[in-house]
């Protein structure tokens, strides 16, 4: 198999959106209807392509090999910097995982998005070209390139097809996440001077001087925590989540969160160990703060969009403190939880998508007693709570078990505060549940509810499949991500503890 | 035959000499014709231009020196001269239906424009500080003359005016500063005055102070802060296909000018330039990020812009490296394809009564005119510096250079006021994009459009291809050192 299947898979989604294009001048923009049609299905049809190809990553991949695989590589801009791609066990999973939410998110918004359709598909697709990018890119400035380039569709979803106060989501999302990413590119750019190579799989390699790594640990933090997002830096995100139409918050808490996380291991963790392991106090602090905080804060939320927000931030906070450990279960158990995170959290803004469509409204005091109306509904969103909740069983309950072991291992107060979150969060997702779901059904808007359609079953069903399927037999992740995890640790441990150059495991 | 072969050996001046010597057959057309030859002397012009570009293009690939060392031609005046060449043809081409449309039938406009860019082609190549001050002169008494163009209509006249004012100050703080340069190491000569200030040792400072007076007037030329002011007004009451030349063509001369200036005549002396340069890149950014924020005229919030955009190219002028040459180069080039391609959209904002303005017509232009309004939101991507855009590489490369130079604090200051100014940008495609439909525009002319296409395609696919673009500038960076 040589054929260069990241770089398709990259451009596959562009060529989509020309098809679109295509097909807009073609009908001269004036028969929007049949124009719709022709965005939804090209746009279907494209990301089922994408996600078939990015499958023969999965199959193709080799689970023992710790190095980066699918490699390809080109000269770029002169030699300053070259257009490098592949994936090793880390990013691997993420790729698939986009691929994987995409087709959901097209059919999320077939209906629910009716004005400016084409335009709508475009950005998405746009989009998932930007985010496989950001996992594939192993060239610094590429990375950066993607990693940017997510802002401008983002910014125009929430921005064009977003809630009433869609403009003050999408500047406030596009300003905080551009004001932290702006220093990475400074760091990026004093990386180069001091290894000669923006080449990841050589920086991975380089040993950078203790000072260096404090400030480029630091400007990079201020990108990657703002992306996580983590507190004090997380507001942009439950007003983007509550403004963004569903699609977009599905991607948003899916996938564009898991950029910080991803950034956190590629960058901070693998690159800068030394200061990695300085800064893993302040980043436990921050992220017991979170969890705790923003739980709470979940709890008192009137509007169900708002309360995932929150539940997110919440999340992530696992996922921060399980990178930081420095040990195999906390490492493993924060990808398995970004993953997980990112079914889980999804799932429940389709689920919530799902009832917004026919009431327009995420107040949760509008709702109540759905069960009686919805019976398949309610056993859809059930399930996503308590893998919210970290049911055993789910695959919410794997990530954070395993981040509070690593988490134990490391520093056991953390693991004390980290454990209070997963109380917290059968209280917020338990009442959510209660308030929406059970009880009487007393409002008259909601006599007339029709339970899920086909359309619906169908987006959510392999969702559920997937969120007990890996709750019960998480090592398919495991295995693929383990041997990259190992070595990334062996050299982290190495640098730390020994102050010798990493090892050349990559 | 000695005169002979002394003027054959003046051929690297040969697109100075097509251009002048065309601007006075075109002149004399014009004056014999009338307004009839309007559209053959724009014809004409916008053709010497692209000539004169290509006379620029086969020149040899050699340092050459001609008019007793007054002018010079190697790599890097071979870069900014096609540039600003072509940038100068845009802009006559922008003018077309324009001036057809508010009444003001000058044939002079292309005429002048020609003028102006053989002034630019002096300063590019300007070895000697008599030979910058001439070329700069011819540039700028050109730019007064078309900032006043639409001379019936007080907002012109007055940027004219002003322009006309500030720029004889500009040029007396330059000549002060020659004569003071002159006063302390006896010569005019580029070579000479590096030759002047030995290598470690601190130049004197009498010559320190024609330095910062040589600054001052380049930096009025760029449109630099703390010499800014005139930018606003003038660009608000100009022409708007008059703004659009200002903000390209003679700003990269300048720019280059500045540059060549700086690097070939003060080499040794570059920490007493580089502190003054840090300090107006960090003022200009700041400033154009902050006061834009302000603006609903959308030419004065162009003004502003251009003034950032200028900070942000001195920030590879302040790292005096051969990479900080190369990122000016790369910057100002993606800029003009950039401003050219604003002020394209600019021209075509017609409402019902005219020209419009103001940022708030655009309001639902994504509805009424997708087109043009995915372009513009480009341009403001791209001015924002978000990747995958062009203008991200610009701001890359620079910084890049800065960061060599070990300039940090110039960097962090130099990136954080872009995220502030990436509010001001947003704005516009929220205007665009989220706001509901207040007016639609008349049709786009066609030239307008061309412009709009070119250059949009080039913001979005540079990434694509940026390896050719980036060799020249970066042989063209090499030639100064």
């Amino acid at each position: 198999m040589n054929w260069p299947v990241i770089t398709l898979l990259l451009v596959l989604p562009l060529i989509g959106s020309a098809l679109i294009v295509a097909s807009w001048l073609l009908r001269g923009g004036n028969d929007q209807a049949a124009l719709g049609r022709d965005a939804r299905y090209i746009a279907l049809w494209t990301t089922l392509i994408t996600f078939l190809v990015s499958l023969t990553l999965w199959t193709g991949f080799d689970t023992k090999s710790a190095g980066f695989q699918f490699l390809e590589t080109k000269p770029w801009f002169g030699g300053l910097m070259s257009y490098r791609v592949g994936v090793d066990g880390i990013s691997m999973l993420f790729v698939v995982l986009t691929t994987f939410l995409m087709p959901f998110c097209i059919l999320a918004s077939w209906q629910s998005v009716d004005k400016r359709v084409a335009e709508y598909m475009v950005a998405f697709l746009v989009l998932e070209t930007m985010m496989i990018g950001v996992f594939v890119a192993l060239d610094l400035v590429l990375f950066y390139l993607f990693f940017e380039g997510t802002l401008i569709p983002m910014f125009i979803i929430i921005g064009v097809w977003g809630g009433a106060r869609r403009v003050y989501a999408s500047f406030k999302f596009f300003l905080f996440t551009f004001l932290g990413s702006v220093l990475v590119l400074l760091a990026i750019m004093a990386m180069y001077w001091t290894a000669q190579t923006t080449n990841i799989v050589e920086l991975l390699k380089y040993d950078f001087p203790l000072n260096l790594q404090t400030w480029l640990w630091l400007a990079f933090f201020a990108s990657f925590a703002v992306k996580m997002p983590m507190w004090p830096v997380h507001t942009w995100l439950p007003d983007a989540h509550v403004e963004a139409p569903t699609a977009g918050s599905v991607i948003l808490a899916g996938i564009l969160l898991k950029l910080g996380g991803y950034g956190f291991i590629r960058f901070s963790l693998s690159m800068l160990p030394d200061a990695s392991a300085n800064f893993a106090p302040l980043v436990f602090a921050l992220s017991c703060v979170a969890i705790i905080y923003t739980s709470l804060v979940a709890m008192m939320q009137d509007d169900i969009k708002k309360l995932i927000a929150y539940s997110s931030v919440a999340h992530m906070g696992f996922v921060t403190i399980g990178i930081f450990t420095f040990t195999e279960q906390g490492l493993q158990g924060a990808l398995f939880q970004m993953l997980s995170h990112g079914l889980v959290s999804g799932a429940l803004f389709l689920c919530v998508g799902i009832v917004y469509d026919r009431m327009h409204t995420r107040e949760i005091n509008a709702y109540g007693g759905l069960v009686h109306r919805m019976p398949v509904y309610a056993v859809f969103f059930m399930v996503f709570t308590l893998a919210n909740v970290g049911l055993p069983g789910t695959s919410g309950f794997v990530g954070e078990v395993l981040s509070l072991t690593g988490a134990f291992i490391a520093n056991s107060w953390v693991a004390v505060f980290a454990t209070t979150g997963v109380i917290l969060s059968a209280c917020y997702a338990l009442w959510l549940y209660r308030r929406v779901i059970f009880g009487p059904l007393e409002k008259p808007s909601l006599a007339a509810l029709n339970d899920v359609t086909a359309r619906e079953i169908l987006v959510l069903a392999p969702l559920v499949v997937l969120v007990i399927g890996f709750g019960i037999y998480p090592s398919a992740v495991f295995d693929i991500t383990a041997a990259s995890v190992k070595a990334l640790l062996l050299n982290t441990h190495l640098a730390v503890k020994t102050g010798l150059p990493l090892l050349a495991a990559y | 035959m000695q005169s002979l072969g002394e003027f054959s050996s003046l051929w690297p001046a040969l697109p100075e000499g097509v251009l002048a010597l065309g601007a006075l057959l075109l002149l004399m057309l014009g004056a014999v014709r009338g307004e009839r030859a309007g559209d053959l002397i724009t014809a004409l012009s916008v053709g010497l231009l692209v000539l004169a570009a290509l006379i620029v293009e086969s020149l040899p690939d050699e340092r050459i020196i001609i008019f007793s060392g007054g002018f010079v031609f190697d790599g890097f005046a071979r870069f900014v001269k096609s540039a600003s060449f072509i940038a100068s043809a845009v802009a006559i081409i922008l003018g077309r239906t324009y001036f057809r449309e508010i009444k003001v039938v000058h044939f002079e406009y292309p005429i002048l424009v020609v003028l102006a860019s053989v002034g630019m082609g002096m300063m590019i190549s300007a070895n000697d500080l008599l030979a910058v001050y001439v070329g700069l002169e011819l540039m700028s008494l050109s730019l007064y003359v078309i900032a006043a163009i639409d001379r019936d209509n007080a907002r012109s006249s007055e940027a004219g005016l002003k322009y006309f004012v500030l720029g004889a100050l500009s040029s007396g703080l330059l000549l002060y500063g020659a004569s003071l340069v002159y006063g302390f190491t006896g010569t005019t000569a580029f070579e000479g005055i590096a030759a002047a200030v030995t290598q470690g040792a601190r130049p004197p400072l009498g010559l320190v102070f024609g330095l910062v007076f040589l600054i001052a007037g380049f930096a009025f030329k760029v449109s630099a802060v703390p010499f800014h002011m005139w930018t606003p007004d003038v660009y608000q009451g100009a022409p708007t296909p008059v703004a659009a030349f200002f903000s390209a063509a003679p700003k990269f001369a300048a720019m280059a000018l500045f540059t060549r200036v700086m690097i070939g005549a003060f080499p040794q002396a570059i920490a007493a330039w580089q502190q003054v340069v840090v300090f107006i890149a960090i003022a200009s950014m700041l400033l154009g990020a902050f006061a834009a924020i302000g603006q609903s005229n959308i030419k004065r919030l162009l003004a502003y812009s251009s003034i950032a955009n200028m900070g942000f190219a001195l920030v590879g002028l302040a790292s005096a490296t051969s990479a900080g040459i190369e990122g000016v180069l790369v910057y100002m080039l993606i800029y003009l394809f950039m401003t050219l391609g604003v002020f394209a959209c600019v021209l075509a904002m017609r409402g019902p009564q005219g020209m419009i303005e103001n940022v708030e017509d655009l309001a639902g232009l994504s509805k009424t005119n997708p087109m043009m309004a995915f372009i513009l939101a480009m341009m403001m991507f791209s001015l924002i510096g978000v990747p995958p855009l062009a203008g991200f590489f610009g701001k890359y490369l620079v910084f890049l250079a800065a960061i060599e130079a070990k300039l940090y604090a110039l960097s962090i200051i130099g990136v954080l006021s872009s995220a502030v100014g990436a509010y001001y940008y947003l704005r516009i495609i929220k205007i665009m994009y989220f706001d509901e439909v207040k007016q639609s525009l008349g049709p786009v002319p066609s030239e307008v459009k061309l412009v709009l296409g070119v250059s949009g395609a080039f913001v979005v696919l540079f990434a694509l291809y940026p390896g050719p673009l980036y060799s020249a500038a970066s042989a063209a960076a090499k030639s100064l050192f």
